[in-house]
Formats: structure tokens, C-alpha cells, sequence
């Protein structure tokens, strides 16, 4: 149980961390990318064949973030001149052919059969007490900071409510406690850490690079740097008239968000220790959007929160055919569940639903801010 | 890019007369011999304009007489086919327009254009050239100097908005505000860049008249303090009291520059407006 726990939040981590990515070009840019997955496969991919030829891990998730950000230059390059639609056609179909090149290059990647038997980080580390301890001091200076954002997040949410209560402030307190569940858990598989070391490794090292990247990210959205980037996103020629090169600030934005996703594609490599193209399907940037969509756009804090819930959803929706079926058995009008095989399209199917339950009923998305939709232009 | 939209109807000018001769002094902006051409239609013709130093300069002509093409060019928000454009002694047909921008030549929009989703304050400190913020790197190696640099900006932004009478609106999103809110932050910004020529495309267009009357004593008290205006406007009041020196423009081609009164009496002129 413990190491089904420990993997749903290296997970959550990696997909937060993926979205982050894509909240900055098009939360805080505007710049529609639907082939934000090719980070992923071009960070996951470097990664593990560099390491594989014996590249130290650090240096090889670092020529897979250069390659994303370079990768970013190109297709801002040949697109950035053009209108915002022809970035969305082109990022979806350059992931589309990395993905196939990944499929069908086997002297590289060897196709279909995938990459096993990479290195991963921390399979050798067997802490003592004492670094153990230390990582859990990591661990809880990460957690009391978020659990700080998020106290401080409810305060001011309920002094802006004047002391009423609405279903957002009550979804985020509950997930403020379910943090400290996590925490517990986390703690726990440190504090036994050489039962599984690079599980357990991972989970910290995902934790801590997500932590990294919402800080830096929410440094940027305010600094003037990130205010060109909103600038561009409301009207790019009040910031061409302004004096902003336009061009040159939306390639650091794809540059960085692309470096963002490729990390977090390394980190997939290692959580799911093997590399197959079919795990880098057109679905995965949906996911990404999915998350960003339901967080609110523009807001990092909203991007953690939407993952957290989509992956919430999915693992708990995975024992629920489980649950119809024992029930079924105890109680016979009670229908049987569907089969195994439907069962991960149902899945999908209701996410679909719930987007459009909260684009009617909160289309600013959970964190995101009801003022901001009805403004004109 | 091009906004050459239908304008409303509005009342025009009275009897005008041509006189070539006006006010000559030095010329912080000049454009001679300007041509674009989209496809078959020539939007603008060898058009020549010249802003001196310390002016309010008008630029008036019929609806689709290309002034608003110009201001594009002027601008560089478009490429002129043929002609030069020299600023402060410098030609600029050639940079991009942000570049334009570091030059000191701002301009506004017709339409005004606001970033809704960002506050009216924030509006104002975007404006500002040269900000060590801007750069990726500094956010990380000089947060202290950005710091200070906002803190000052913030003090600037407040004073421009306070003379523009929206400080009170400085924390409210910017799509908030009225149309004619809206102008005076686009001026207000425009001032924020620290210029040498601001470029107002119709400032007084559908906006009330009492606001008409704040925006034109804006503009007067900082062309008094030093800014140098071009002016695009329909509304011949504003015309009439703003300008010094005033250029007709007619299908693309100059057609009368001087000073308000002569151009209010020139035959040409009235004729292009009203036809023969």
C-alpha cells in the first residue's frame, strides 16, 4: 500500500511538474502549444540513452532540457511570425513525428520494444540514519512552506468571502489536510528508505524539482519579466508599441516551459523505468491541459491543485469496479460492474464530463479568478 | 495590422484656404516620400510629413485618406514600400517597432487597446524602457536593484495616473475602464515610456465631451512641459485648439499643410472633405 502511495506521488509530481511547463507558455504567454508531450519524449529519451552509455544522470537530464528548450527555438522560429493558430497545428504535429521517430528509429531507441535497463537515481544509496533524518528535514521544509501557502491562501480567500464559506475554500482546506496524510506517508517511506531506494529516492527528487520550478515559476509571473509575458498574452501590439520585442520574449517562454516538461519527462523515465513511444501520445499534452484548464489558467498554485485532483481521480476511479463488483455479489440489485477492457475509457469519458460541469459552473477554473471573464478587451 | 475600418460620419470642417507657408523649425520627426501599396490599392502615396521640435502637430483628411496607414509606417507597425523616415536625425524605416519604441517615438491606438487582465498600475509600469527586470537572468542576479527600480516606477506611474485622474482606479483591471478611461491610460502609458514624440491616433474619438475637454488639457500641459505630439483626429474643435501646424492628407497624397485657420479656409481642402 505504502509503495502504491509513494508511486501515485511521484506521479502527481511529474504531471504537476509537465503542466507547470505549459502553464507559463499559455497561462501566462498566451501561446498555444498541443505538442507539449514532445518535451516529454525528447527529456525522457536523452535522459536514459545518455545514461545508459554511462553519462552521469545530472548531465544527461540537462542535455535533455537543452534539446526541449532548442527544440522550443525551432518551432518558435519557423511559427512565432505567423498568427497564433499556426503554433498549435505545428507543436502537434512535431510531437506526433518525435513520437514516430522514437517508434520507428531502432537502432536508437529500439522502436516498440522500448529502453529497460537504465540507470536510476539513488538505486545505490543506502543512507544512514542520519541522511535519512536529513532528507526528511528536506521533506518537511517543503511541506511546511506549501502548507504554509495554503494557510495563508485560506486566509485571505475567507477574508475576501467576509467570513462566509464557499466550496473552494472548503476543497482546498480538505486537501490542506489530505497534505499532511501525504506528508505522513512520504515521511514514513523515507524514515524506511533502504526498502526501496530508488522509489523512495525519486519520490524526493520529484518533489523537490516541482517545489524548485513552482518557486521559480511564481518568481517570474511577478517579476517585470513575467509582466511582458502577461503583456503579450492581453495584446502583443500594445507590447511591440511598448518597446517589448515580442518575438524574442515568447522564444524564452517556449524555451523554458520546453526545458520544464523535458525534466519532468526524465523523471517519468524513472518512475516508470522503461521508455515505449506509446507513452508519449498526443493524450498526455491533453493531460497537461486538462490540469492547467481545471486549476485556472495563469496560476501555478491552480496547476498543482489540478493535478493533484486528476490523478486523485484517477486512482481512486481505478478500485471503484472493484468496489460495484463486491458489492454486487453482497447485494444482487446492484448491477455488475462493466468489464476491465471499458473500464479506463469510461474513466476518461467522465473526466470529459466534469470538464464541462466546470466550464459551466466555474469556467475560470478552480483558483482561477471570476473577474478576469467578464472583462472586454 | 491595417485598421482602416469605416469611420462614423461626423460633421466636418468649415471653408478651408491653402497656404504653403507655416512655422519652420527643427524637425524632430520627417518622412518624405512614403509609399504602401496593398496589392492594387496604393494606401499611401509619397506622402511626406514633417514634426517640429516642441509641437503639437495635426494630421486630418477624409475617411480612407490613409492616415492611420501612415501612422503604421511612421510607427513601422507596417513597411513602407518606398521612402525614408528620419527621427531625431536618425532613419528608423528599417527597425522593428519595438526598436521604434527605444527610439522615443510611442504611439496609441485608434481603437484604444488596454491589457484587460492586468491592473491599470501595471499597465503603467510596463511601459517603462530598459527595465532591469525584463531580462530572464536579473530576476535572479539584481532582485534587489529591480526592487528599487519598481518602488520608483510605482511613484512615477502613480503621478502620471493622479494627473490623468485614475489613481483611484491604479489596482483595478484595466478592461474595467470606460472608453474614454481607456484613452487617457493609453496616453498616461505612452508618457510613461519617457518619449520624445508621442503619436495619439484619434484621442477624442467616441469619447464623452467633458472627457474630451481632460484629454485635450492633458495633452496641452505636457506639450507645455516639453512632449512633442502628431495627432490623427476627426473632431475639428480638438484640431482647431490643439495644433500648431496642421497636414491634410487626401487618397494617400499630401494635400495642404499649415496652420489651422489657413487649413479651415483652404478651397482644396474643402473640397476633398465635401466633394466639388
Amino acid at each position: 500500500m505504502i509503495n502504491y502511495l509513494v508511486s501515485l506521488i511521484i506521479v502527481t509530481a511529474i504531471y504537476a511538474l509537465f503542466s507547470l511547463g505549459l502553464n507559463l507558455q499559455w497561462g501566462l504567454t498566451g501561446l498555444i502549444n498541443f505538442g507539449h508531450v514532445a518535451s516529454m519524449t525528447l527529456g525522457a529519451y536523452t535522459t536514459v540513452l545518455l545514461s545508459a552509455r554511462a553519462v552521469p544522470l545530472p548531465v544527461a537530464v540537462l542535455c535533455g532540457a537543452l534539446l526541449a528548450a532548442l527544440l522550443g527555438v525551432l518551432i518558435g522560429f519557423f511559427t512565432l511570425r505567423l498568427r497564433e493558430d499556426y503554433l498549435s497545428i505545428v507543436t502537434i504535429g512535431v510531437s506526433e513525428v518525435i513520437r514516430l521517430v522514437a517508434l520507428n528509429e531502432e537502432w536508437l531507441t529500439r522502436g516498440a520494444f522500448g529502453v529497460q535497463n537504465f540507470p536510476l537515481p539513488l538505486a545505490q544509496f543506502r543512507p544512514t540514519l542520519f541522511s535519512r533524518l536529513v532528507m526528511i528535514g528536506i521533506f518537511t521544509l517543503i511541506a511546511i512552506w506549501a502548507m504554509g501557502q495554503v494557510v495563508r491562501w485560506l486566509q485571505q480567500r475567507y477574508q475576501k468571502l467576509n467570513g462566509a464559506i464557499d466550496g473552494t475554500l472548503i476543497l482546498v482546506a480538505l486537501l490542506g489536510l489530505g497534505g499532511l496524510w501525504v506528508y505522513w506517508i512520504a515521511v514514513t517511506s523515507l524514515y524506511r528508505f533502504n526498502d526501496n531506494p530508488a522509489r523512495n529516492g525519486l519520490m524526493l527528487i520529484a518533489v523537490i524539482l516541482t517545489a524548485i520550478a513552482f518557486w521559480m515559476l511564481e518568481r517570474l509571473a511577478y517579476s517585470p519579466w513575467g509582466r511582458v509575458l502577461k503583456a503579450i498574452r492581453e495584446d502583443e501590439e500594445v507590447a511591440k508599441a511598448l518597446g517589448k520585442d515580442v518575438f524574442w520574449y515568447k522564444q524564452q517562454s517556449l524555451m523554458l516551459g520546453n526545458a520544464i516538461a523535458a525534466i519532468a519527462g526524465s523523471l517519468l523515465a524513472w518512475q516508470l523505468t522503461s521508455v515505449y513511444p506509446s507513452t508519449f501520445e498526443p493524450l498526455t499534452t491533453f493531460y497537461a491541459w486538462i490540469i492547467v484548464v481545471l486549476g485556472g489558467a495563469g496560476n501555478n498554485a491552480g496547476t498543482i491543485l489540478g493535478a493533484v485532483i486528476l490523478w486523485a481521480y484517477f486512482e481512486i476511479t481505478r478500485f471503484l469496479p472493484n468496489l460495484i463488483q463486491a458489492l454486487h455479489g453482497a447485494m444482487p440489485f446492484i448491477p455488475p460492474t462493466i468489464d476491465p477492457a471499458r473500464e479506463g475509457a469510461v474513466r476518461l469519458m467522465f473526466i470529459g464530463l466534469l470538464l464541462m460541469l466546470l466550464m459551466m459552473l466555474r469556467p475560470q477554473g478552480i483558483l482561477g479568478k471570476k473577474e478576469e471573464l467578464t472583462l472586454g478587451r | 495590422m491595417v485598421d482602416e475600418r469605416p469611420e462614423s460620419t461626423r460633421t466636418q470642417a468649415e471653408p478651408m484656404e491653402f497656404s504653403a507657408a507655416g512655422s519652420r523649425s527643427l524637425s524632430l520627426l520627417a518622412a518624405r516620400g512614403l509609399v504602401k501599396r496593398f496589392g492594387s490599392l496604393l494606401a499611401v502615396d509619397r506622402a511626406t510629413i514633417e514634426v517640429a521640435q516642441g509641437s503639437i502637430t495635426g494630421l486630418i483628411g477624409p475617411n480612407g485618406a490613409g492616415k492611420t496607414t501612415l501612422f503604421n509606417l511612421l510607427s513601422n507597425f507596417l513597411r513602407p514600400d518606398a521612402g525614408e523616415v528620419l527621427f531625431d536625425g536618425r532613419p528608423i524605416h528599417r527597425l522593428d517597432p519595438h526598436q521604434v519604441a527605444h527610439q522615443g517615438l510611442v504611439r496609441t491606438f485608434q481603437v484604444a487597446r488596454v491589457l484587460s487582465r492586468l491592473s491599470v498600475l501595471e499597465n503603467m509600469l510596463l511601459a517603462t524602457q530598459q527595465q532591469t527586470g525584463e531580462k530572464f537572468w536579473n530576476v535572479w542576479l539584481r532582485a534587489g536593484q529591480i526592487t528599487r527600480e519598481e518602488r520608483a516606477e510605482r511613484d512615477r506611474a502613480m503621478d502620471i495616473l493622479h494627473s490623468v485622474g485614475l489613481a483611484e482606479k491604479a489596482h483595478d483591471y484595466a478592461g474595467c475602464l470606460s472608453g474614454g478611461q481607456r484613452k487617457l491610460l493609453e496616453m498616461g502609458r505612452a508618457l510613461m515610456t519617457n518619449p520624445k514624440l508621442i503619436l495619439l491616433d484619434e484621442p477624442a474619438a467616441g469619447v464623452n465631451p467633458t472627457l474630451i475637454n481632460q484629454i485635450c488639457d492633458r495633452i496641452l500641459h505636457w506639450n507645455q512641459a516639453g512632449m512633442t505630439f502628431l495627432i490623427i483626429e476627426h473632431n475639428m474643435d480638438v484640431v482647431m485648439s490643439l495644433c500648431d501646424r496642421v497636414w491634410v492628407l487626401a487618397e494617400g497624397r499630401n494635400l495642404a499643410v499649415g496652420k489651422p485657420q489657413e487649413i479651415q479656409t483652404n478651397p482644396q481642402v474643402l473640397e476633398a472633405y465635401l466633394g466639388k
